[in-house]
């Protein structure tokens, strides 16, 4: 239970923490409303919905033969393909490649799984640096902090918290906290290094297994860099990435960056199939595509939560959660935040050691309403609730009854007894309402905001009763 | 054959759960325009971007291209002779001395130092044009490679009106792409652009500060 505390503890810092209150209900606010005037039509957006959920679970419906074909077009047009069971294999994988090359210093484009690997980390403990391109990871990791948004990962700072960390680490650089300034003044510092670095590494938003196409989807130009100037480009994706047509990918094109931040289609899309050949005058000479389970597999057993793998990753969800938007990404202390991260990280840590965070949520519904592959999430989330609790060990989730509470356990079992007898429900009434006066002014976190709940003087049963309504 | 492959796909297939797929959704119907409707369309997603558009005759692309290049004091401009606007430009000025024409027929890596710090702006031919979101559509060649339109601060892109299609998924499914793809293809749309510092919109990042468009009619 140790995650409680800990969840518990972060998210109270944060919800004291005005500043990043305000930072984060600006961006929400701003990121709702764009993708609001994305979609005028709202019957286009429900065809458009329901076509790219289809095409994602269909994807997953084939998913062992998809990976398999995508590996072998891969391969047939030169680029090799790599599969990693754990994150630690995964590190290693890189490290060989880095290794192979002589390669000291990894440039990267935007990855959400190369977070989840801790690549960074493991490549320094190597002696490798790892230099993050995009311009919010690079802020961060300037800063030394992880992200906080999937999409906008250095959405908790102020532009002059920004600007004062560049003057700290580039006191040479003029002060100033404009933005266009900031901004040109990071595409000087990189640009020498997307020049130098002998190595790329860029993430994967869809996988195609028809032709074996690696797309990206990004505006900066950061992820072209990474995957284009380096000699050697390493694409790391998770297992679920895959889709089965070309066909595919303009319907999830068209949703995906109006779901994230509203725009009708990012700067770029850059589709990958083969290393430089020959008679080609620039792009990397080995392309490498890693294929990361870590987990997947194990979601992928459960009929129902294998919705989780639909994601496309557009953090339309957290941009539209009541609790996300109060308490920020960093509260819940993993890769992905927010509603998808909380169906998404306890299944794959398991439900002992995360299970906290499927509480973490209002039930409010607007995850699903917004989710582009419409993953039915506040039902994963109160399916997680049950499988955290639940004794029989037939379920395939990780960790499942790992966070069982023996008092609530009892608490209930005594609920159901009591309204399933008359006699005891009546004589509990009773007791409720005479002793009504006994309950403390004072219960725990619910009071320190609120005042008590008192039970009234007479029950409804009761009062209905008084009325002549005697039966029921 | 890797331990960690075979474990992934045997965990999967034995794993596979049946569940019912989602109710297929009607095919999304697609918007549709006529030519100049397909440039307008084109020109507004592409101005929303901050992407220049201009729209000319054949006759009079060159000297567009020209003035343009006087307007914004291009040191100089990267362009392939062999590629398909090389003999026009060649043409377009062939009379002045110097000329801020330049290439190189040597791979990028004999001469990124130059790309990367001395080169004002590049220009290419767009294979194709999206009317729906306003993209151009590169697949870069021998002679045009990937790090013209991206490396260069100004990438100007010269598009045949008669290439534009109403939406990607057209594009996609009337040229077959599934049996030919490129080693890369590109859509374009817009200058370089982040949005990471406080929701802001600032544009030129890493690639291309500006985006030029000559429509040919």
């Amino acid at each position: 239970m140790q995650q409680k505390v800990e969840f518990h503890d972060r998210a109270g810092k944060a919800l004291h923490n005005p500043q990043i209150r305000s930072n984060f209900r600006y961006a929400m606010d701003g990121l709702m409303l764009k993708r609001l005037r994305s979609f005028p039509d709202l019957d286009e957006l429900n065809r458009l919905r329901l076509r790219s959920a289809e095409i994602r679970a269909n994807a997953l419906a084939r998913l062992p033969e998809l990976l398999e074909q995508l590996e072998a077009r891969c391969r047939e047009n030169g680029i090799q393909v790599h599969w990693a069971e754990t994150a630690e294999q995964a590190n290693e994988i890189v490290l060989g490649i880095m290794n192979r090359h002589g390669a000291k210093l990894l440039i990267k484009g935007k990855s959400m799984v190369s977070e989840e690997m801790e690549l960074n980390h493991y490549l320094e403990q190597h002696g490798i640096e790892c230099l993050e391109s995009d311009l919010g990871e690079y802020i961060l990791q300037l800063a030394g902090e992880p992200p906080s948004h999937i999409v906008a990962p250095a959405i908790h700072k102020s532009r002059q918290q920004v600007a004062q960390l560049f003057k700290e680490k580039f006191p040479d650089i003029p002060y100033s906290d404009d933005v266009d300034t900031l901004t040109r003044n990071a595409r000087d510092i990189l640009r020498r290094k997307f020049y130098e670095a002998p190595v790329g590494l860029s993430g994967v938003n869809f996988a195609v297994a028809e032709t074996g196409t690696i797309c990206l989807v990004e505006n900066e130009g950061n992820g072209r860099m990474c995957t284009t100037i380096p000699p050697v480009h390493i694409a790391v994706t998770g297992i679920e990435k895959v889709v089965e047509k070309l066909s595919d990918v303009p319907p999830l094109l068209s949703i995906l960056p109006r779901s994230a931040t509203g725009q009708h289609i990012t700067t770029y899309f850059n589709m990958i199939s083969s290393p430089r050949k020959p008679d080609e005058k620039d792009g990397p000479d080995e392309v490498h595509l890693l294929l990361l389970d870590n987990g997947r597999s194990h979601i992928y057993k459960d009929a129902e939560l294998i919705a989780t793998l639909r994601c496309i990753r557009c953090g339309a969800c957290m941009n539209h959660c009541p609790v996300y938007a109060r308490i920020g990404g960093h509260a819940y202390g993993t890769t992905i935040p927010g509603p998808i991260g909380s169906i998404l990280e306890p299944q794959k840590a398991g439900l002992d050691q995360l299970g906290e965070l499927a509480t973490a949520s209002t039930l409010c519904g607007a995850c699903g309403e917004v989710c582009p592959v419409r993953i039915p999430i506040p039902e994963l989330l109160n399916r997680l609730r049950f499988e955290r609790v639940r004794q029989d060990h037939t379920g395939a989730t990780r960790g499942q009854g790992g966070q069982r509470d023996p008092w609530e356990a009892r608490i209930w079992k005594a609920w159901s007894w009591v309204h399933a007898n008359p006699m005891l429900y009546r004589l509990s009434m009773r007791m409720a309402t005479g002793l009504r006066w006994l309950l403390p002014n004072r219960l725990g976190p619910w009071t320190s905001v609120r005042t008590a709940p008192r039970p009234a003087a007479k029950s409804l049963h009761t009062l209905a009763r008084e009325k002549g309504f005697d039966h029921e | 054959m890797s331990e960690a492959r075979t474990n992934i796909l045997r965990r999967l297939s034995a794993g596979k759960p049946h569940f019912a797929a989602p109710a297929a959704a009607t095919r999304v119907p697609l918007a549709r325009w006529d030519v100049p409707g397909r440039i307008d369309q084109f020109r507004n997603k592409m101005e929303s971007v901050r992407a220049e558009v201009h729209v000319t005759v054949r006759d009079r692309w060159p000297d567009l291209l020209k003035s343009l290049v006087t307007e914004k004091q291009l040191s100089n401009l990267l362009y392939a002779p062999n590629g398909p606007l090389g003999e026009t430009l060649s043409q377009a000025w062939r009379k002045e001395d110097p000329s801020p024409l330049i290439c190189r027929n040597e791979a990028v890596d004999e001469w990124k130092e130059e790309l990367f710090f001395n080169i004002g702006g590049a220009i290419t031919a767009a294979r194709w044009g999206i009317a729906e979101t306003g993209s151009l559509v590169l697949w870069p060649t021998t002679e045009e490679p990937r790090s013209f339109s991206l490396v260069p601060p100004v990438h100007i892109a010269v598009l045949e009106a008669k290439d534009i299609y109403d939406t990607f998924a057209d594009l996609v499914e009337q040229q077959n792409w599934h049996l030919c793809m490129p080693t890369n293809a590109l859509l374009i749309s817009g200058p370089s652009k982040t949005a990471d510092i406080e929701q802001t919109l600032a544009y030129g990042v890493h690639g291309p500060i500006e985006l030029i468009i000559i429509v040919i009619t």
